[in-house]
């Protein structure tokens, strides 16, 4: 599938078009010099998404999360380019399996592709980056939290859009710092992902002086979602589990949404949860319309006709660094200009954001909201850095295990 | 179509008619300041002498943009999530008219006849036209991602519209409403100001971290200012509001929330000084006599005052929640 040239003919733009060849038209008259566009190319590379069914039947994950961001992330792009001359085109390759995805990957790398906007779980990604074919390319990887991609794992070629699960689990802790909110009980699920991000919150307690007084894995079994008088049963669960704790906030890791929406109210002390559920440090939430934010949710609502998620998030700011770097770089030094100094990426975030040198990682505050509402933005006020304040959240230079 | 035309020379000289009966009968009374809040849906009017706080009114949803009628007697506010303009009457304190606007109007300009606005529909990356006496909204001319910033040249033929995404000046003729030129600037461009002769553009780049002087006739960017202030890290550096002074000697960028208004030498493009004002300093007006200038600071909810001549803030008056806007009314 090909997402192809010239924005008039861009199907998720339909709703613009008149307009746009009204404006085609005026530019085309008044530029005094009409030049041949250069084309700006970049590929989306993803693996169907493998989603365990979610404890809530409410919001089944979207089956394009991702790709519809990197769509409006080029169409933004095309609108500066309409005016540079540059053309902005997104070869999409969406691949069921692994092996389809390395097929892929190099049959677009052999045909001159560069850039690529990923959504691959951490050891494909770095299969990719592995190929040969993709030594002089630059991965934009749009939708891992991963911290050992940051670390050891940590490649060239690769660099890094959402925020790291040490970034977010920083952001958290350092608003509870901040609450005075010291005692943590942590509830870690069953997945492999589940014990990244707790072991991310364990790093970040200690970080910031919090204390885990009771570390828990949640074994039960989720079993049926839709049993008559099923609220009893979970109930008890919840009650017995935290029963005999003394504690300020459950702080919960369950990535997969197994059981992170059965705690609130449940839990024998009144505490408030957060962590992947409750008060959710993300690189971007429903109900955030801070820093002209507004006109990107309402942008994408009426392209994608669905709310905005964390991974189109991801994959909106890939396609925008790509535009940013090819305005004012030129598009030939794209991969260069993203790493350089001059860098600056505007994500609706009220500053500009720029990749860490030592990891590739964007540096970036991180919101803090729950379902309706933005609560807090991190770093908290107070955190100082002697060179970025965003560079509290993370892993930072000196700390680093990654060696590029 | 000749009696509408005419309909319309006669609502012009109605509205231009007043001036300078104005600027005779205002050396008797104190200038008045006006401050659209965006949190509290109101403007604050503080009177220039005793920099008190005269009155506070209820106006349409999320007021930004202001700009004062010709005749200075109106206040034109950009109520965004109302999607409309309102025209505050000044003597009495009434939202007197209300003006369509496009979606979510954020900015606008005026035409120096008075009779012509042009606004920013920051959601529908358009420009509107609106033609004041008649109440309508005349042409929309469609520009980048994000129209914000609205400048017009001093003889109304130019205008000058940023667009945030697209990080881009769009110059349009006035009369044809065809786009002349695109000049690329920083990232996020705020703000666009003509210089009182004409001949240059200062556009502000919130995330850019700069301010490009632009070349009105050439139409390219001549020089970019950059500003880095110890012990403010560079991400807080966010230029909003300019002006500049009337004999063009010196201009005034408001830095957002790094809570300082660059000084800039307007001839060389130094920075002669920064002053520590109060929180994400947003927009800035200058008195009628040029030697104060007024800035409204978003965080900390007041307004600094600063005096010109000694490059010193002299006083913070409060104001209402968010205040963003603020013009000087004779």
């Amino acid at each position: 599938m090909q997402i192809s040239g010239g924005p008039a003919r861009l199907p998720w733009w339909g709703w613009m078009a008149p307009r746009l060849v009204m404006l085609l038209v005026v530019s085309s008259l008044c530029s005094p010099a009409a030049r041949a566009d250069a084309l700006v190319s970049a590929a989306y590379l993803a693996l169907v998404p493998q989603h365990r069914p979610p404890s809530s039947a409410l919001e089944p994950p979207p089956a394009d999360a991702g790709l519809q961001g990197a769509r409006l992330g080029m169409a933004d792009n095309q609108t500066t380019g309409r005016f540079t001359h540059q053309v902005f085109r997104l070869d999409e390759s969406v691949q069921p399996d692994a092996a389809g995805v390395l097929a892929a990957a190099r049959q677009m790398a052999a045909a001159g592709q560069r850039l690529f906007i990923t959504d691959l779980p951490a050891p494909l990604l770095l299969q990719v980056s592995a190929l040969p074919e993709m030594r002089e390319a630059l991965l934009l990887d749009a939708t891992s939290e991963d911290d050992s991609l940051r670390g050891a794992d940590c490649r060239a070629n690769v660099v890094h859009l959402l925020p790291s699960r040490a970034m977010l689990a920083d952001a958290l802790m350092q608003f509870l710092a901040v609450k005075r909110w010291r005692n943590l009980l942590l509830v870690t699920g069953p997945a492999e992902a589940d014990r990244s991000y707790a072991d991310a919150l364990r790093r970040s307690a200690r970080k910031f002086q919090l204390r885990i007084v009771a570390d828990k894995p949640w074994a039960f079994e989720p079993g049926a979602q839709r049993t008559d008088t099923g609220h009893l049963t979970i109930g008890a669960e919840v009650a017995r589990f935290t029963q005999g704790l003394s504690y300020d906030v459950l702080v919960v890791a369950d990535t997969e949404n197994g059981f992170g929406d059965d705690l609130a109210f449940r839990m024998t002390d009144p505490r408030p949860v957060a962590g992947t559920h409750g008060l959710v440090p993300a690189a971007w939430a429903r109900p955030f319309e801070q820093w002209g934010a507004t006109q990107l949710q309402t942008r994408f609502l009426r392209q994608a006709g669905r709310w905005m998620t964390t991974h189109d998030y991801g994959a909106w700011m890939a396609g925008r660094a790509i535009g940013e770097a090819a305005s004012r770089g030129g598009e030939t030094g794209v991969a260069t200009y993203i790493r350089g100094p001059a860098f600056g990426l505007a994500a609706f975030k009220g500053m500009r954001l720029r990749f860490r040198d030592w990891d590739g990682q964007l540096r970036q505050p991180v919101l803090l909201a729950d379902a309706r509402s933005l609560v807090s933005v991190s770093p908290q006020p107070g955190y100082l850095h002697q060179t970025s304040e965003l560079d509290t959240l993370g892993i930072d230079r000196p700390e680093t295990a990654c060696k590029l | 179509m000749q009696a509408l035309t005419w309909g319309r020379a006669l609502l012009r000289v109605l509205l231009v008619a007043p001036v300078p009966l104005l600027v005779l009968g205002g050396a008797t009374r104190a200038e008045r300041l006006l401050i659209s809040n965006e949190k509290d849906n109101t403007i604050t009017l503080v009177d220039g002498d005793t920099l008190a706080v005269t009155a506070t009114v209820k106006v349409g949803d999320r007021p930004r943009g202001i700009v004062l009628s010709k005749d200075g007697r109106s206040l034109y506010i950009c109520t965004s999530d109302s999607d409309h303009i309102e025209v505050l009457d000044l003597a009495t304190l009434t939202v007197s008219r209300v003006l369509p606007s496009g979606p979510d109007p954020e900015l606008f300009a005026l035409s120096p006849d008075g009779a012509t606005l042009y606004v920013s529909n920051e959601n529908d990356n358009l420009v509107s036209v609106l033609d004041i006496p008649c109440g309508r909204i005349t042409t929309e001319i469609p520009v980048g991602v994000e129209p914000e910033g609205m400048g017009l040249s001093p003889d109304g033929t130019i205008l000058v519209n940023t667009s945030e995404t697209t990080s881009m000046a769009h110059f349009i003729d006035t009369r044809t409403h065809e786009i002349l030129a695109n000049v690329l600037v920083g990232s996020r461009p705020r703000v666009a100001r003509f210089t009182a002769d004409g001949r240059q553009v200062w556009v502000s780049a919130e995330v850019g971290g700069t301010v490009s002087v632009i070349d009105a006739a050439r139409r390219q960017v001549v020089h970019t200012i950059g500003f880095a202030i110890p012990g403010v890290p560079a991400e807080s550096v966010q230029p909003v509001g300019i002006v500049l002074t009337p004999d063009q000697a010196t201009a005034f960028v408001a830095l957002g929330p790094a809570n300082r208004v660059a000084v800039v030498d307007a001839h060389s493009y130094e920075i002669r000084k920064y002053l520590l004002v109060g929180q994400r300093v947003w927009n800035l007006a200058l008195s009628g006599d040029g030697k104060r200038l007024f800035t409204t600071n978003g965080v900390s909810n007041d307004m600094s005052v600063i005096d010109v001549a000694a490059l010193r803030v002299t006083k913070s008056v409060p104001v209402g929640r968010l205040p963003w806007g603020v013009v000087v009314a004779p």
